[in-house]
C-alpha cells in the first residue's frame, strides 16, 4: 500500500478535475479510475475568487481525498497565498505546489518551488511539489521538508510520455524510500505503465483522460496500466539482450547448422 | 389559456414565441429594465452544433442542427450562413487534428482554400476546418428583434417585475430566469464567461473563426461595422464581475495571433455573463410545485433554445388537453426523485 505522509492509499492513479467536457462526465472518469486522490485548481477554477461554490461542491460529493493545487502560480507569494486559501476551502493541510517558470512550457520555478515548499512546511502544510527530473532540486525539497516528489515526465499536458527515462531511473534509484508521483507528461496508458516498471510509486495525470473521447474508458485503461507497471516492477522483469533466447530446448540438436 | 414566462432571455423569449404564435395568451416578467439582462447578452451567437461536438454530446447536433432555421423563419433576415472556419497556429497543427478526430461535417482546408474563405487570413495558417453547415447571428440584435415580434403580436412585458409578481389567473408559469435560479434549482451551476468586442478597419471577416491552442481556445465572430466579438472564458464561478486581467490578456493575445491588426483595434467593450449550467451541461425543464423549470443551456443559448422550447410549448399543450399524446423528447421531464442532475454525484455519495 502506498503511503503518502502517514495516509494509505490504495490507487496508485491520482486524478485532475480540470478540462472535462462536463462536471458528469468527470464524475463517471473519478469512478470509472477506482483513484483516491483528485487534484482541484483553486487559481484556475474561480477567477482568483471563492465563488467557485457549485464546482467544490461537485468535488466534495465524489467522495475522494482532494489534493488542491497551485496551477497557475507564478511566484512564491501567490502560491503560499492560493495554498492557503485551498486548506480554508477543503479543509485539508496537503497540497500540490505548483510555481511555474516558464509560460510556454509551463516548466517548474525550482528555485521559488524550493522557497515556497519551506514556507508551506514550515506552517504545516504537507506539500506534494510538481518539479523536475533534477537531484540537487529533489534534495533541496526534501531539506525543505516535503516527504513526496513529482518530478514531471515531459511538459504538462504534452501527451509526450517520459523523454528522458535516464533521469527519470537514477531519481528513483537516488531516493528508494520517498514516494515519487510521476506528475505530467503522461499521454497515453503506455507511458504511465512504463514509469510505473521504473518502481514509481504512482501517477498523476488530467488532460490525458479529460481530453480523451471517452474519458470515463481512458480513465479505466491508465488504472489498468498502472495496476500492470506496478505489479511487472515487482515481478521482476527481464532485461533486454541483443540475441535470441530460445524458450524451447535446444539440446538434441545441431549447435553448428 | 394565459402562461406567465419569469426572464426575457433568450430561453423566455423563444418558449413565449412558440406559445404566442399558437394564440396562447402570455405575459413575461423580467426583473430587468430590458431583455437580454442576463448570459444572453454576451452570448456569440454561433449556431455552431457540429464545432461543439468537440466536446459536448451527440444530443447537441441533434437537437441544435435545427436552430439556424428556426431563428431563420422566427426573424427573417438575422441569420447568417457562411459556416464556420476553425485554424490553428502551426505548432499547435496537433489541437486540429484532435478537433477533426471529435468532429463531423466538415472539410479539410489548405491556405488557399483558406484565403478564397477570408482573404484577409491569406498566408496566416497551412491547414484548417470548415463547417459549411453553420450559421451565427447577432445576439443582441436578435434578442431586441424577438422582443420587438413578441410585444407585436401581443405579448405583455414588464420589467422590472418583483420576483413575487402575482401569479393570478395564470394557468401555467414558466420559469426562464437561468443563471438567477442557482441555489433553488437543484444541481444548476454557473460558469463564467468573459468577453470583449473590438473595433478596427484593417480586418474583415465573413463568418466566426475559431483558434485552436491548447490553453486558450477562442473564436471571433464579426459583427459587422468593423466590429467584433472575442469570446470566451470557461470558469468555474458565479462571479459577474469585471473580466480579469489574465482573462483580457488571454483573450487579447489569442485574436492578436489570428491577426496583427487586431493589435491596433480598439477594446470598445468588456462583459462577463454567467452561463447557467447542469452537471452535463445539457439544458432541460422540469415541472415541480405547478412551475414548469426551463434552465441549463450553458454556452448552447441560441442553439439549444429553439428546440428546448418547441418542447415546453408541446408539454403545455399537452398537459392542457386530455388524451392528448406525443413523442417522447429529449427533454421529457421526469419525476423529481429519478432525475440524474439532481444528484449527479450520487452513485458515489
Amino acid at each position: 500500500m502506498l503511503e503518502l505522509y502517514g495516509t494509505s492509499v490504495s490507487s496508485r492513479l491520482l486524478l485532475g478535475t480540470a478540462r472535462y467536457p462536463s462536471p458528469a462526465i468527470l464524475a463517471d472518469a473519478v469512478r470509472a479510475s477506482k483513484t483516491d486522490i483528485v487534484t482541484v485548481s483553486l487559481r484556475r477554477e474561480t477567477a482568483g475568487s471563492r465563488t467557485g461554490g457549485a464546482f467544490f461542491e461537485l468535488i466534495r460529493t465524489l467522495g475522494v481525498r482532494v489534493l488542491p493545487n497551485t496551477a497557475g502560480c507564478h511566484t512564491v507569494s501567490e502560491a503560499v497565498l492560493t495554498a492557503k486559501m485551498a486548506r480554508e476551502v477543503f479543509a485539508t493541510d496537503w497540497i500540490k505546489l505548483e510555481v511555474i517558470g516558464n509560460h510556454d512550457t509551463l516548466q517548474p520555478d525550482v528555485f521559488a518551488l524550493v522557497e515556497a515548499a519551506r514556507i508551506l512546511s514550515s506552517e504545516g502544510f504537507k506539500v506534494f511539489p510538481y518539479t523536475t527530473d533534477d537531484l540537487v532540486v529533489a534534495e533541496r525539497l526534501l531539506e525543505a521538508g516535503c516527504q513526496v516528489l513529482m518530478p514531471w515526465c515531459a511538459p504538462i499536458g504534452s501527451a509526450m510520455g517520459p523523454v528522458n527515462l535516464p533521469a527519470l531511473r537514477s531519481m528513483r534509484a537516488s531516493f528508494p524510500d520517498v514516494p515519487l508521483i510521476v506528475d505530467a507528461g503522461i499521454g497515453r496508458p503506455s507511458h504511465a505503465a512504463t514509469v510505473m516498471e521504473l518502481g514509481f510509486d504512482a501517477v498523476l495525470l488530467n488532460t490525458a483522460v479529460a481530453g480523451a473521447a471517452d474519458p470515463a474508458a481512458m480513465a479505466a485503461a491508465f488504472t489498468g496500466a498502472i495496476e500492470a507497471g506496478r505489479t511487472a516492477f515487482h515481478a521482476g522483469m527481464l532485461e533486454p539482450r541483443d540475441m535470441a533466447a530460445p524458450s524451447t530446448p535446444v539440446i538434441g540438436k545441431a549447435v553448428f547448422s | 389559456m394565459r402562461v406567465l414566462i419569469r426572464g426575457a432571455g433568450v430561453a423566455g423569449l423563444t418558449v413565449a414565441h412558440e406559445l404566442a404564435i399558437l394564440g396562447i395568451d402570455v405575459t413575461i416578467a423580467e426583473s430587468a429594465a430590458q431583455p437580454g439582462g442576463g448570459a444572453s447578452w454576451f452570448a456569440g451567437g454561433m449556431l455552431a452544433p457540429w464545432c461543439e461536438r468537440e466536446s459536448a454530446p451527440e444530443t447537441v447536433v441533434r437537437l441544435g442542427q435545427g436552430a439556424a432555421d428556426w431563428w431563420d423563419a422566427a426573424l427573417p433576415g438575422h441569420v447568417v450562413r457562411r459556416g464556420t472556419l476553425v485554424v490553428s497556429p502551426p505548432r499547435d497543427t496537433a489541437e486540429l487534428t484532435r478537433f477533426a478526430a471529435r468532429t463531423s461535417t466538415f472539410d479539410w482546408l489548405d491556405s488557399e482554400e483558406i484565403e478564397l474563405l477570408e482573404s484577409d487570413l491569406t498566408g496566416r495558417f497551412r491547414k484548417g476546418l470548415f463547417f459549411r453547415n453553420e450559421a451565427h447571428l447577432d445576439p443582441r440584435r436578435a434578442i431586441t428583434g424577438l422582443y420587438g415580434r413578441l410585444a407585436a403580436m401581443g405579448v405583455i412585458f414588464h420589467f422590472g417585475a418583483a420576483p413575487d409578481f402575482p401569479v393570478d389567473g395564470f394557468d401555467h408559469i414558466v420559469d426562464c430566469t437561468g443563471a438567477s435560479a442557482i441555489g433553488t434549482s437543484a444541481g444548476l451551476r454557473g460558469v463564467r464567461g468573459e468577453m470583449l468586442v473590438l473595433e478596427t478597419p484593417d480586418v474583415t471577416l465573413s463568418r466566426p473563426v475559431r483558434l485552436l491552442h491548447p490553453r486558450i481556445p477562442l473564436y471571433i465572430v464579426p459583427r459587422g461595422d468593423g466590429r467584433f466579438m472575442v469570446g470566451a472564458t470557461m470558469i468555474e464561478s458565479n462571479d459577474r464581475g469585471p473580466i480579469s486581467a489574465r482573462s483580457l490578456m488571454e483573450l487579447l493575445n489569442a485574436a492578436y495571433a489570428l491577426h496583427p491588426a487586431f493589435g491596433e483595434a480598439r477594446v470598445i467593450e468588456t462583459g462577463a455573463g454567467v452561463r447557467p449550467s447542469y452537471p452535463d451541461n445539457l439544458p432541460r425543464f422540469s415541472t415541480d410545485d405547478g412551475i414548469i423549470r426551463v434552465n441549463g443551456l450553458y454556452r448552447h443559448g441560441f442553439l439549444l433554445a429553439p428546440s428546448l422550447a418547441q418542447d415546453v410549448a408541446a408539454h403545455i399543450l399537452s398537459n392542457s388537453k386530455t388524451n392528448a399524446t406525443r413523442p417522447a423528447t429529449p427533454f421529457d421531464p421526469v419525476p423529481a426523485v429519478n432525475r440524474r442532475y439532481e444528484d449527479p454525484m450520487g452513485a458515489s455519495r
